[in-house]
């Protein structure tokens, strides 16, 4: 059951997007009906979804939207900016009623029942003064005011069932399969025809006698409906008549069952699926010839009510359509597999293991040195190293999803600045591995809110500066190099140097007279406690935000960079690696351990001369080079060997030196994440296996960074005390 | 004869579940009761469980009093029966006065 739930929520949340989206197309190119179908088929689906798992809340409120939307639709009301800005809102709202459901709260907050109260308040009345093409769908419907919920009556289904005597005998309950069909939508009106029954002598009342004319509102198809009476196929009449059935359907359908057409008529009327002036008129058709003794060649009734235009408007094919196309969407989705993620942890988990164990193969075949052994090995390894990128590639997403979250961003807060701005991405389709995409997706807001807030000038100050009015921001992902490139860039007005360099100096992160590129000089920008707007706005300028960034994405162990031309604009570029769980590593050895440095923060490496051994830095051509010794750092036992080599490595502009007893070369590593126990361990980031089967830790080198740089600047303090 | 102040009007209690299983008893049950009086009060508020079949005696009841031209009131609904009436919209039909209670879960 929870399974469901989940499911729900993940699917809803999907519509909920695509509902977004077509909104926000909507909101660029209007008017189009493929569009304003796609709004409403994912309000829909949220609300049937909704209501077979019983959210009422859920179905409340989305009910009354999808009203909206079907008007919208059918063209009874107009598409204005306001609609689809509350529309968006509401969509909002559906999101967090989905929060409240996730953690399943029976009522959602008095809070929020308030908010979206409001907001179906707003949209009925704007629904209500847009101007109506057409008059309201609803009018009909007013003949049964104590269910209708002003229920759109072209989209009601009719279900006309009579069971059969034996039905109950045979361990059946109708009452339990009305149930069930109720959580596939709305009952709207359900009459119960028990005409069939014999008077009471002759009644068993083991038999059933009874019938049902059914008013269903809901988004299910004519097979999801059908199966609900699966069980008593055999055991019942049933008949479903779609949404947008013609009038001669129905007067079909009274002529098929068993009870008097008059009846029936009346019935049909009370439950709202006919007017009474459309039932008189059909019936009364059928009477001239039934009076003149029933002429051979009657014309059937249906054909004289479409001749004579009685018909509804809209024709039985547009439910066809539709159903198409929901069937359409279905095959599309069978190709798609829904698997938890932690399946598919434990699959490149296994995997990382078998790179592993391959790994010792392959030593141990080299080593014994039979030929054929080692052919065997290097196919197997070979296999190995083609598995692991399939399965890594499972992992992999499209950014794609991630970038369209910006569309409505934009929107937003281009609209609270009041600024004109158009949004182009590309790249979309770029792959990465699921877990970035996860994590990137803050960062990324982070920097697009504060190019459209800081970058992008305001209209009058582009157009004063000859720029054309309309702001451009693009969203690029890229693949380079066994990494992906992520760039934010836009054609505002450049960082301001001499703002930086005064605040820079200001802060005492820069000594004065202190000569910088410019590249460095804008890279200052992800100082702690950096910024150069003038005055704070609720979006950005707090001076909390790009330092944030930039550890995010260094925590991705990827790295961001910024370059700007002053007037053009500027551009972010973040470089994040394919993948978590697999690293090209470096691997060197101190005392009896094994050590991996990741390989991409490896500046170079070199030998330690002797005599710089009682300091904690070294001259690097001329450079100071901070270093820490791992064998002092972990408290190693042994003697430190006589020749030591120095690991140069770099996170962001900071050099350390790792000082390591032997280098080993590369080394392809499955990162596995350390217990809970080494959580606090300063300096290690996690673990892996050798081919050999030992274990090596993989040093944390923002860490390591850390440690030795505050040494440093301690040290640096002490030294005029001394 | 009898001291009973309505004794024209029978009332009937039923105390067990309207299911398929009692239909039949309770079908006689009820008929004996019309035709013991002038009319009927039945209440049923210890009715525990109603399916389809004990729905429909109470169709085939209200019925059969109407053509016999006799009162039949439902004076006391449980929660199961008053669900049931309600869900196969008869309420009307039947026209009994239901008690709804101020606090439904």
């Amino acid at each position: 059951m929870d399974e469901l739930l989940t499911v729900f929520v993940t699917e809803s949340r999907e519509q909920l997007a695509a509902l977004e989206a077509a909104l926000l197309q909507l909101e660029a190119a209007s008017g189009d009906a493929d569009t304003l179908h796609a709004i409403f088929r994912a309000a829909h689906t949220i609300k049937g979804g909704a209501g077979v798992i019983e959210c009422d809340y859920i179905v409340a409120f989305t009910h009354v939207v999808e009203n909206v939307l079907d008007q919208l639709r059918n063209g009874d009301i107009a598409v204005s900016a306001e609609l689809i800005a509350l529309l968006l809102a509401c969509g909002d709202h559906i999101g967090l009623l989905l929060g409240e459901f996730e953690i399943r709260r029976v009522h959602p907050t008095a809070e929020l029942q308030l908010a979206g109260d409001a907001l179906l308040a707003r949209l009925q009345r704007d629904a209500r003064t847009a101007p109506p093409g057409l008059p309201p769908a609803g009018a009909s419907s007013a003949t049964q005011p104590s269910l209708g919920q002003d229920m759109i009556e072209s989209e009601c289904w009719h279900i006309s069932l009579r069971f059969e005597r034996h039905v109950l005998k045979n361990g059946m309950d109708p009452l339990s399969f009305l149930h069930y069909l109720g959580t596939l939508g709305t009952i709207v009106h359900l009459e119960t025809v028990a005409d069939a029954m014999p008077p009471a002598d002759q009644m068993d009342a083991e038999a059933c006698y009874l019938g049902f004319e059914i008013r269903f509102a809901s988004c299910a198809d004519k097979t999801t409906i059908e199966r609900v009476f699966e069980f008593v196929r055999d055991d019942c009449t049933l008949h479903i008549l779609p949404p947008d059935s013609r009038l001669a359907d129905y007067i079909d359908l009274l002529q098929s069952l068993p009870e008097d057409t008059m009846r029936l008529g009346e019935i049909l009327v009370r439950i709202g699926a006919l007017t009474q002036a459309e039932l008189d008129d059909g019936l009364l058709m059928q009477q001239p010839p039934m009076a003149g003794a029933a002429p051979p060649d009657v014309v059937p009734l249906g054909e004289i009510l479409v001749q004579q235009q009685v018909v509804q408007p809209k024709l039985v094919e547009a439910a066809i359509i539709r159903q198409a196309r929901v069937s359409d969407k279905k095959t599309a989705e069978a190709r798609l597999i829904r698997i938890q993620a932690d399946k598919l942890d434990r699959l490149i988990d296994l995997v990382g293991e078998l790179v592993i164990a391959s790994a010792s193969v392959s030593l141990l075949a080299s080593r014994s040195g039979r030929a054929e052994l080692l052919e065997a090995s290097s196919l197997m390894m070979r296999l190995v190293e083609s598995t692991r990128d399939s399965a890594l590639q499972l992992r992999m997403v499209q950014i794609g999803e991630t970038f369209s979250r910006f569309n409505r961003i934009v929107r937003d807060v281009s609209k609270e600045l009041g600024k004109d701005i158009e949004l182009v991405i590309t790249g979309g389709e770029t792959e990465l591995d699921k877990s970035v995409v996860e994590k990137i997706g803050d960062p990324l807001i982070h920097l697009v809110r504060n190019a459209i807030d800081h970058g992008i000038e305001p209209t009058a100050r582009r157009t004063a500066a000859g720029k054309p009015p309309r702001g451009r921001l693009e969203l690029n992902a890229s693949h380079d190099s066994g990494s992906i490139v992520i760039t934010v860039s836009d054609d505002g007005g450049g960082l301001n140097r001499d703002k930086i360099v005064a605040k820079a100096t200001e802060r005492g992160l820069l000594q004065p007279g202190h000569n910088l590129s410019e590249a460095e000089i804008d890279n200052l920008i992800f100082e702690p406690g950096f910024s150069t707007a003038d005055h704070v706005s609720s979006l950005s300028g707090r001076g909390v935000g790009m330092d944030v960034v930039k550890r995010n994405i260094q925590s991705l162990r990827g790295h961001v960079d910024v370059r700007s031309a002053p007037g053009a604009g500027t551009r972010f570029s973040i470089r994040l690696p394919l993948t978590m769980a697999i690293i090209d590593g470096f691997l060197v050895g101190t005392g009896q351990a094994n050590y991996v440095v990741p390989l991409d923060m490896v500046v170079e490496c070199l030998e330690l001369s002797p005599q710089t051994s009682d300091n904690h830095y070294l001259n690097l051509r001329g450079e100071v080079l901070p270093f820490i010794r791992l064998h002092e750092l972990f408290n190693l036992p042994g003697k430190r060997p006589a020749r030591e080599n120095v690991v140069v490595v770099r996170t962001g502009a900071q050099k350390v030196g790792i000082v390591v007893d032997q280098l080993l070369g590369e080394f392809q590593t499955v990162i596995k994440p350390l217990g809970h126990l080494f959580q606090s361990l300063r300096g290690i980031g996690g673990s892996t296996i050798l081919g050999s089967g030992e274990v090596a830790l993989i040093l944390d080198v923002p860490a390591l960074v850390a440690i030795a740089t505050r040494r440093e600047s301690r040290e640096a303090a002490s030294t005029p005390a001394t | 004869m009898a001291p009973s102040p309505a004794p024209e009007h029978q009332r009937l209690t039923l105390l067990d579940d309207m299911t398929i299983y009692n239909a039949t008893a309770q079908k006689q049950l009820l008929l004996d009761a019309l035709q013991a009086g002038d009319g009927l009060e039945l209440d049923l508020s210890a009715v525990a469980e109603i399916d389809t079949a004990g729905f429909q005696l109470l169709l085939l009841a209200k019925r059969e009093a109407r053509h016999q031209d006799k009162p039949l009131l439902i004076v006391a609904h449980s929660p199961a029966v008053r669900e049931v009436v309600d869900f196969f919209n008869v309420a009307a039909d039947f026209g009994d006065p239901m008690l709804i209670p101020a606090r439904e879960s």
